[in-house]
């Protein structure tokens, strides 16, 4: 499926050049590139909102620096043009020479889309692609060439320092009060600080390469503190053939000339160690030249400026990761074990119901109790929080309000909730779609919500919050809700209901016509949605995941969507209970209680049973009819029927049952793809005795 | 050059052979007791349990319009496997496996006129007898159908 990817001219430390194969690093590319991009997402976001906000900067200018790093190493070109350039614009603008504009934003905005584009196609094809993005490159230089007068040339003028001699203590490069802060106390803890010059052999071809392996042997083995030409510069060769590095290190100079020397096109290593000898001279105010860029202010009075002249090797470390990344296949083969486990609990306790000893109770207990937690730790594993889906929606929203020219601001809450894995990656595009609808068909124009007494800003929140077994998400806008006549009428348009029977619908059972395929009551179609394929999409991916999706309106302020899901896939409580000669479970999530009923206590309203509860008046479904259970050969005239009250939502209904069997965990398994789609019942599970029972879906069947 | 051999499994359902490529049976089992699933079509008796995996099981007869018939020690579930789909069959018995070749195989249009033609492949002439040969895809494409 990938091919190999070849890195032309690889130069290995003995000077040979080999193709190397990277489509074993692919993975790990993909991996850490999507963080990158996503922190990136973030961070761009916050400089939008607080555009002084100089940590965010550097934080977008570490980002760009480290996928620079990764693409070069991949030898994907037109990724590492693209985060070079964008290199050059945040480095500007850390140092306040380009201000950060809606404009500067934008073009950010392009290079990180630009960039997610890279990572598509590498993630399909195993390549970066052809898409070069050459009017992002160009938008980023035209912010570049902005008020840059005369920087440029002082810049270029210092770029092609030869290193020249050094001067008569050794030193080549020229410190200042910052370098000496540092140095001193590098000193003060026992380490080596070695200035390391490095000249190339005149015959070198590729300067930069070469510059890169050695910088990579400096890096392994010190910090580089400080380099002359800057590294930006000898990345882009433009260096002579030497360049000089300040290096805080625990090896000698012995060791650095050793390894420096045996790369290939080398021509000279000198090393000479610093001192506090070599750093008394330096005192505040004299000898700043600074090496770099000078003419940008050196009066960041704190040590700032010497991490910015430090030289950054392009693969900067992570700070240390307290996750670890697992093959979801291995999980599975886990939660697997754990499901067998509790069977095996289970039939042992069938088994020992005989003779009962304190042992074995104990025992059997402490079973119960090992389970149970490691059963809990699975699921957790397993278990993302929904940030990950939601952290791009602002982005979008942004996005979308520019393309509609409304005006609209999102609001999250819950992002720590967390869902199954499987879950997550499911619940992405049907929530996109959602809360496009709500942005294009509920959200009015600013000057409509004006004249309708609204704020001109539309909102629409996005929730998530646990409540029971399930994980809720709602997403609600203020916008103008449904138009419930307009459905109606288009039913009866589509033919779907007569006049008659479409006008006795009520406004819930009205709105369940959206979902269904091809209807839209929008009247054009645009770019985001009104094609009338999305919303029963949506219900069927919800559906699959073993949820259900509800939407509710009122006319002129707003619509709520509201999505449940379950919260755990595989074990649950559950009430077994017999219909006819069948086993079947329960969910105890959906049961709010259980009692008995007189047949007389049972009353008729519009033909359907119902009982009364404590002055509710609560629908009763016969479980056998529902199921379809055929009759049992003695008929039992019983006087008094056994009822499981079952919530869904707000709604109560009373189910009717032959006979409790008892409570029990069960894991659930998956009918399998031949039933798929089956209503009333959500799956099946295997009894201590080896039986199987059918799960009923209350869900549905209320 | 020898002509192209495919391997059937061979089993009875009445008086009748009837057989399917082997590649797609996974495993043949004796009777299990099957849990009835609601509304489901007809043909399909319900799901068993297979050392811990739910596995649908259809009726042959009834999918093929045979009349019912009490199960004995002879009775057998064929577990099919068609990319990832999961089945089993009841039949009568199981009796062999059989090698034909593909020129002994015969169009079934004239030889049988009612509707379980939709789901026969082909007759195949095999030393003394006729064993009709089962499109398994079509047996199940009402529930998927995607395959056919």
């Amino acid at each position: 499926m990938v091919s190999i990817k070849q890195i032309p001219e690889a130069i290995l430390p003995d000077g040979g050049a080999e193709i190397m194969d990277m489509s074993q690093y692919l993975d790990i590319f993909v991996e850490e590139s999507r963080e990158h991009l996503q922190s990136l997402n973030t961070s761009l976001l916050e400089l939008e909102k607080d555009p002084n906000n100089a940590s965010v900067i550097h934080e977008i200018f570490r980002v760009a620096h480290t996928l620079k790093g990764m693409a070069g190493t991949m030898a994907f070109t037109h990724m590492t043009t693209l985060t070079h350039d964008m290199e050059d614009v945040l480095d500007e603008l850390r140092n306040n020479r380009i201000n950060v504009s809606p404009e500067v934003v934008d073009v950010l905005f392009q290079c990180l889309d630009a960039l997610e584009g890279y990572v598509s196609v590498i993630v399909s094809t195993g390549q970066e692609g052809n898409e070069d993005n050459a009017d992002v490159i160009a938008a980023l230089s035209r912010l570049m060439n902005k008020d840059k007068p005369a920087p440029q040339t002082q810049k270029e003028a210092k770029s092609y320092f030869a290193g020249g001699k050094a001067s008569s203590n050794g030193l080549r490069l020229k410190l200042n009060i910052y370098d000496k802060n540092v140095i001193e106390k590098a000193l003060e803890e026992s380490m080596n600080v070695l200035q390391i010059y490095v000249e190339l052999d005149k015959k070198c071809l590729l300067k930069a390469a070469r510059a890169f392996i050695i910088f990579q042997i400096l890096d392994k083995n010190s910090e580089i503190i400080k380099s002359d030409p800057s590294v930006e510069d000898i990345e882009d060769e433009k260096f002579d053939y030497s360049f000089t590095v300040l290096a805080i290190t625990k090896h000698d100079d012995a060791f650095f000339k050793k390894e420096l020397n045996s790369v290939a096109e080398v021509r000279n290593v000198e090393t000479v160690q610093i001192t506090t000898r070599h750093t008394e001279n330096i005192r505040e105010g004299k000898n700043e030249e600074e090496m770099h860029d000078s003419g940008r202010q050196a009066g960041a009075a704190n040590s700032s400026s010497v991490t910015g002249t430090a030289s950054k090797s392009p693969n900067v470390k992570r700070l240390t990761n307290k996750t670890v990344r697992v093959d979801i296949d291995r999980l599975d083969v886990l939660m697997n074990l754990v499901s067998e486990l509790i069977i095996t609990k289970t039939r042992l306790e069938d088994v020992g119901s005989g003779g009962k000893t304190n042992d074995y109770n104990q025992a059997v207990e402490n079973l119960e109790r090992i389970t149970t937690s490691l059963h809990d730790a699975v699921m957790k594993v397993r278990m993302v929080p929904v940030e990950t889906v939601f952290s791009r929606f602002p982005r979008m929203v942004r996005d979308i309000s520019k393309e509609l020219k409304k005006d609209m601001v999102l609001h999250m809450s819950g992002e720590e909730t967390e869902l199954d894995r499987t879950v997550i990656d499911e619940i992405g595009d049907p929530l996109i779609h959602i809360i496009r609808n709500s942005a294009d068909h509920g959200l009015e124009k600013p000057e409509d919500r004006k004249a309708k007494g609204k704020d001109k800003t539309g909102n629409i929140w996005l929730r998530a919050y646990q409540d029971g077994n399930n994980v809720v998400i709602e997403v609600e806008d203020d916008g103008q809700g449904i138009d419930i006549e307009k459905v109606r009428k288009k039913i009866i348009e589509r033919g779907l209901e007569t006049e008659e029977a479409a006008a006795v619908l009520s406004e819930n059972e009205t709105v369940e016509y959206l979902f269904r395929p091809n209807f839209s009551t929008a009247d054009k179609v645009t770019d985001l949605s009104g094609r009338g394929v999305g919303l029963d999409v949506v219900k069927t991916k919800i559906e699959a995941l073993g949820g259900n999706i509800e939407l509710d309106t009122v006319w002129g302020k707003g619509s709520k969507t509201v999505i449940r899901l379950p919260l755990t896939l595989a074990i649950i409580q559950a009430l077994l209970v017999m219909v006819g000669d069948e086993k079947y479970a329960i969910p105890l999530s959906n049961i709010r209680e259980i009692g008995d009923i007189n047949p007389s206590d049972i009353q008729l309203v519009r033909n359907k049973e119902v009982m009364m509860l404590r002055g509710m008046v609560i629908p009763l479904i016969r479980l056998e009819n529902v199921l379809g259970v055929p009759a049992r050969e003695t008929p039992e005239n019983k006087k008094q029927l056994t009822c499981v009250i079952v919530r869904k939502g707000d709604r109560l209904s009373g189910l009717v049952v032959d006979k409790l069997i008892g409570q029990q965990e069960i894991v659930i398994k998956s009918l399998g793809k031949l039933l798929v789609g089956i209503r009333s019942i959500a799956g099946a599970t295997i009894l201590g005795d080896g039986n199987v029972a059918l799960i009923i879906d209350v869900n549905s069947i209320i | 050059m020898e002509a192209e051999k495919k391997q059937f499994v061979v089993f009875r359902l009445g008086d009748e052979e009837y057989g399917t490529d082997i590649i797609k049976v996974t495993v043949i089992e004796r009777m299990l007791n099957i849990a009835r699933v609601p509304t489901t079509p007809a043909y399909i008796r319900g799901v068993i349990n297979l050392r811990g995996d739910i596995i649908p099981v259809m009726d042959l007869r009834t999918r093929l319009g045979l009349p019912e018939k009490a199960e004995d020690d002879d009775t057998r579930i064929i577990i099919f496997d068609i990319n990832k789909i999961v089945f089993g069959t009841i039949v009568d018995s199981v009796s062999e496996v059989l090698q034909l070749e593909e020129s002994k195989i015969e169009s079934a249009v004239g030889i049988i006129n009612d509707s379980s033609l939709d789901y026969i492949n082909g007759v195949a002439k095999a030393e003394s007898k006729l064993v009709t040969l089962i499109n398994l895809e079509r047996l199940i494409s009402e529930l998927v159908p995607e395959l056919s």
